[in-house]
């Protein structure tokens, strides 16, 4: 059985201006881009650096403007409205970042910052309920009320992204687009907070999309991912199918080159990807990966590749993988 | 362990709460604030007081002043520094230390009544165009771009002239003179700090704009604030002097520092103390006022520092 | 053999040695023991792992080594020998003219140790002038061929790039180029893949082999990583708050782990071969240096912790060939 879509983009298409003295560039940020989020569950978007996936997750929630395409949120299209009809969605969706550090005022007290989105929306009715919602929140995430009055500088990393989890929550959205919540901790701290956000998903029901580059992270949190490149979706899929048999090279050369804690899968010949990422803003014609891809053959540097279905699956592939 | 429990019961907290208070940073107070800086910048903490006691002084004039300040006794013009009047009498026999205490006051309300005006009316007009950006921004900073074209002094002549000498009108004139600077730094940390996830996330769930300036950004542009205050009173007390000194600002009787000096230019060879009394109390007070500055940036304003 | 003879050829094949390394950060409110008795072996043409989550004090280790331990932090005890040479207390000129010479260093972040005005190729031709005499030209094609070694493309063209125009990765050969200059005996890199995207970081890696097998080169790698550690080092130091927790060859140390924190950071690790239902937490967070535990420094966060752990401090125990744990379960040594 098929949960109900909540927010279906179309052909997402996202470019910067990019003023490099007198000549007038474009970032290609995100190129063509479709893809649906079903309630409840947690998609994941992968990718290197520069491949787009944290300004395809702002644009999906409005909090960039996206150059051209649909995203529906709900069955309604919200890149067309006006921002007082988008207003009542705001509170829908929010936003985990990735900066601990940066990401909390350092000149409010944590009261205040998990307070901030609840006074907004006037949810308390006085300051005591405020109080006891904050609290509540609070205790959620596991950082003791005591602390109530205390600012951010003085918490861990850990402690901090467990705050930014309680003030994003606080509205009760439906969806939260996590980006790269745990690249910046520590490894035991990682997994407190992953264990922390699939079990608020459990209680509330929420629906994630996880931006990270760890692909050890996503095949834990994950339901289905979709592997980007340079502004592309390379191939979406469930997350069990995909890790065990990528259709797409490059998912395939990714999960490879991953150093794993194991010195016995240590092996000389690793076939390794060569080469850099190409720019954005001149992205390779055809595919974007032909330049990188060993299986490259002529229509791949002059036909963007179609989507092809397999199954659940989908992958932007001339020849994909067996 | 015996520590441990009377923090809980003090606290009336849990005993994870406090393996986790242990573990957490230190609480960085104000007071913590005011340590440092008079453990590290032992100069700024001396022209804190400096100010402080000019302060006094300047409140409790009457109390403090030897003689009456306007008070012309003909008879004893001109007379040298000694017991009777520390430094000496003017032309028209007035005390010279009588009439600096007094002075003092100008000189502190010109600094800090132009230097708030003109710094409420930067700050607020650097948020605006920092933040929405666009023509708001285009037309506030370059409007403030002709202001700092201009020589200040110059501006504040020419105000100066067509509505005529007076403190109200150095008043008017200082407060539209100063604050194309201090906008000019608000907009530059909006800039920034409009960049910053807090910020963002604030956006995210739908704080209103004039919000999100007034608990986000304005607090974070505090710091550089302050420190701005301290170090333009200095220069708000020159620009009086020098404006008086021209002729285009305090009027004589006031005793206005800047007054003195060009009134005892006169007896420069003969009784220079009448220029030189005035002279070194404004050294003072930009000085004190100069050197805080400096200290509080170290302590406020790592950023600027670094600049 | 006799034991003497024995020791003897230990510590002439170790390169470097650090023993009971002590630098500690004198605070207005404190004294935080970021080091605090550190002995390690580095040998000849090995990887030696330095691993640990932050604060540990591995990168204050490394500092240690280097001389560039700064106000308020200071070296407070413990010896470095470099080839039998004491440097722990050398003179600021004998410092820098070991610097990049005997051993050098590369960080995390690239771009903050590349002056951005200046051509990559100059910057290395200035090192090599700096430690070496020869003409400029000659520096000139020392520099491209270094570049080729450590596989820049198009050397002669990168030779006049800037840094900004070059990419993470090969911003991070650039200046693994740069530490290669003058061969030094010991190389550290301090955390020199965090930065770059995982196809990027298998390249550098590989090259860091590629140092080690074809130069002899002593390598110091510092990471979070416990997946780069298994990649490429031949020994392994766990570090935990200052002290080192457990010390191994790397596939003792996989295998049969013995410290609670080594288990549990291998644990934590999500699993790439299966999907969990949870991942395994250590509890509590990383201490203060501040306010550090009287007994092990890990005893409130670890799982078997009993009533001695919290109030005596832990040896390193033997438990077999080159394979020692601080912890009182392996007081008695063996399982």
């Amino acid at each position: 059985m098929e949960k109900p879509v909540l927010l279906e983009a179309k052909h997402l298409v996202k470019e910067f201006p990019l003023v490099n003295g007198r000549k007038k560039q474009t970032v290609h940020a995100v190129s063509d881009v479709s893809l649906t989020i079903r309630q409840g569950e947690t998609l994941a978007l992968v990718g290197e650096s520069g491949c787009g996936k944290s300004t395809l997750g702002r644009t999906l929630i409005r909090l960039l403007p996206a150059t051209s395409g649909t995203v529906e949120f709900e069955g309604k299209d919200i890149t067309s409205m006006s921002s007082r009809e988008f207003a009542p969605y705001r509170r829908q969706m929010q936003i985990i970042f990735q900066d601990p550090y940066a990401s909390l005022n350092p000149r409010m007290t944590l009261r205040q910052i998990i307070g901030e989105p609840l006074e907004t929306y006037h949810t308390a009715a006085s300051r005591q309920e405020l109080t006891k919602q904050v609290g509540a929140l609070m205790d959620l995430v596991g950082i003791p009320r005591e602390f109530m009055n205390r600012y951010p500088h003085q918490f861990s990393g850990g402690q901090r992204q467990r705050i930014g989890i309680a003030r994003a929550i606080a509205l009760e959205p439906k969806l939260i687009v996590c980006d790269e919540p745990v690249s910046a901790l520590d490894v035991s701290i990682q997994s407190q907070v992953l264990n922390l956000l699939k079990d608020l998903q459990e209680k509330r029901g929420l629906t994630y999309l996880f931006i990270s580059h760890d692909l050890g992270v996503v095949r834990f949190i994950a339901d289905r991912v979709c592997v980007m490149f340079l502004g592309m979706v390379c191939e979406t899929g469930p997350t069990n199918q995909l890790y065990e048999r990528p259709l797409h090279p490059y998912t395939r050369f990714l999960l490879e080159a991953i150093p794993q804690p194991d010195p016995n899968l240590r092996s000389q010949e690793k076939q390794l990807l060569s080469g850099e990422i190409p720019s954005p803003v001149n992205p390779p014609s055809g595919c974007r990966f032909h330049t990188r891809c060993p299986y490259a053959k002529e229509i791949c540097s002059s036909q963007t590749p179609p989507c092809t279905d397999r199954g659940e699956r989908q992958v932007y592939c001339h020849f994909p993988l067996a | 362990m015996e520590e441990r429990r009377e923090w809980i019961k003090e606290e009336g907290g849990s005993l994870e709460a406090y393996i986790q208070a242990e573990q957490l940073g230190e609480e960085e107070t104000w007071k913590d604030q005011v340590k440092k800086l008079v453990r590290q910048n032992k100069l700024a903490v001396f022209s804190a007081v400096v100010i402080v006691l000019i302060l006094l002084a300047a409140v409790f004039a009457p109390l403090v002043a030897p003689y009456d300040p306007y008070q012309q006794v003909l008879q004893d013009r001109l007379l040298s520094p000694g017991a009777e009047h520390w430094l000496g009498t003017d032309e028209l026999g007035r005390d010279v230390l009588s009439r600096i205490i007094y002075g003092a006051r100008i000189s502190l309300a010109i600094g800090l009544i132009p230097t708030t005006i003109s710094m409420v009316l930067g700050t607020i007009l650097g948020l605006v165009a920092g933040y929405y950006g666009g023509k708001v921004d285009f037309l506030i900073m370059r409007l403030a771009d002709v202001m700092l074209a201009f020589p200040s002094l110059l501006l504040a002549m020419v105000v100066m002239y067509t509505m005529g000498g007076g403190l109200v009108n150095i008043f008017i004139a200082l407060s539209l003179v100063n604050w194309a600077g201090t906008a000019r730094i608000v907009r530059a940390q909006t800039l920034s700090l409009k960049e910053t996830e807090y910020v963002e996330a604030a956006r995210s769930m739908g704080v209103k704009s004039w919000k999100i300036l007034y608990r986000h950004i304005l607090p974070n542009c505090l710091p550089s604030l302050i420190v701005l205050f301290t170090l333009n009173i200095p220069s708000a007390i020159l620009s009086e002097a020098s404006l008086s000194f021209l002729g285009v600002g305090a009027q004589p009787p006031s005793a206005s520092w800047g007054l003195a000096v060009v009134r005892g230019k006169t007896y420069l060879f003969s009784e220079p103390w009448l220029s030189i009394a005035p002279c070194v109390a404004i050294m003072i007070v930009v000085l004190a006022f100069n050197f805080l500055g400096d200290g509080l940036r170290d302590v406020l304003d790592p950023y600027l520092k670094e600049q | 053999m006799t034991k003497e003879t024995k020791q003897e050829r230990e510590t002439e094949e170790m390169v470097l040695q650090l023993s009971d390394l002590r630098s500690w950060f004198f605070t207005a409110k404190g004294t935080a023991p970021a080091v605090d008795g550190v002995s390690i072996d580095v040998p000849r043409g090995k990887i030696v792992g330095l691993v640990g989550e932050s604060g540990c004090g591995k990168s204050m280790t490394a500092m240690s080594i280097m001389g560039l331990v700064k106000r308020p932090g200071k070296v407070v005890g413990g010896t470095i020998t470099l080839e039998g040479r004491d440097i722990t207390h050398l003179s600021k000129r004998e410092l820098s003219k070991m610097r990049g010479n005997e051993i050098s260093m590369i960080f995390q972040e690239p771009m903050t140790s590349l002056n951005p005005v200046y051509p990559v190729g100059r910057q290395v031709q200035e090192a090599i002038l700096l430690h070496q005499k020869v003409s400029k030209e000659e520096a000139k094609n020392q520099v491209i061929e270094i570049f080729r070694q450590v596989g820049i493309p198009e050397p002669e063209k990168r030779y006049r790039s800037y840094p900004h125009q070059l990419s993470g990765g090969l911003r991070q050969r650039v200046m693994i180029g740069m530490a290669m200059v003058c061969r030094p005996k010991v190389l550290i890199a301090d955390e020199p893949t965090t930065a770059l995207d995982v196809t990027i970081e298998a390249q550098i890696l590989q090259l860091m082999k590629k140092l080690r097998d074809e130069y002899g080169t002593s390598i110091i790698l510092i990471t979070h990583n416990m997946g780069v550690v298994a990649e490429v080092c031949d020994n392994v130091y766990v570090m935990y708050a200052g002290k080192v927790m457990e010390q191994a060859e790397t596939f003792s140390l996989f295998e049969r782990p013995g410290h609670p924190y080594t288990q549990g950071l291998l644990q934590s690790i999500p699993r790439l071969d299966k999907q969990e239902k949870r991942l395994y937490a250590i509890k509590g967070v990383v201490p203060n240096l501040l306010h550090l535990p009287k007994g092990c420094s890990f005893c409130t966060r670890c799982p078997l912790a009993e009533e001695r752990c919290f109030t005596e401090r832990p040896e390193l125990y033997n438990v077999g060939e080159e394979h020692k744990i601080r912890c009182f379960r392996y007081e008695k040594g063996g399982e």
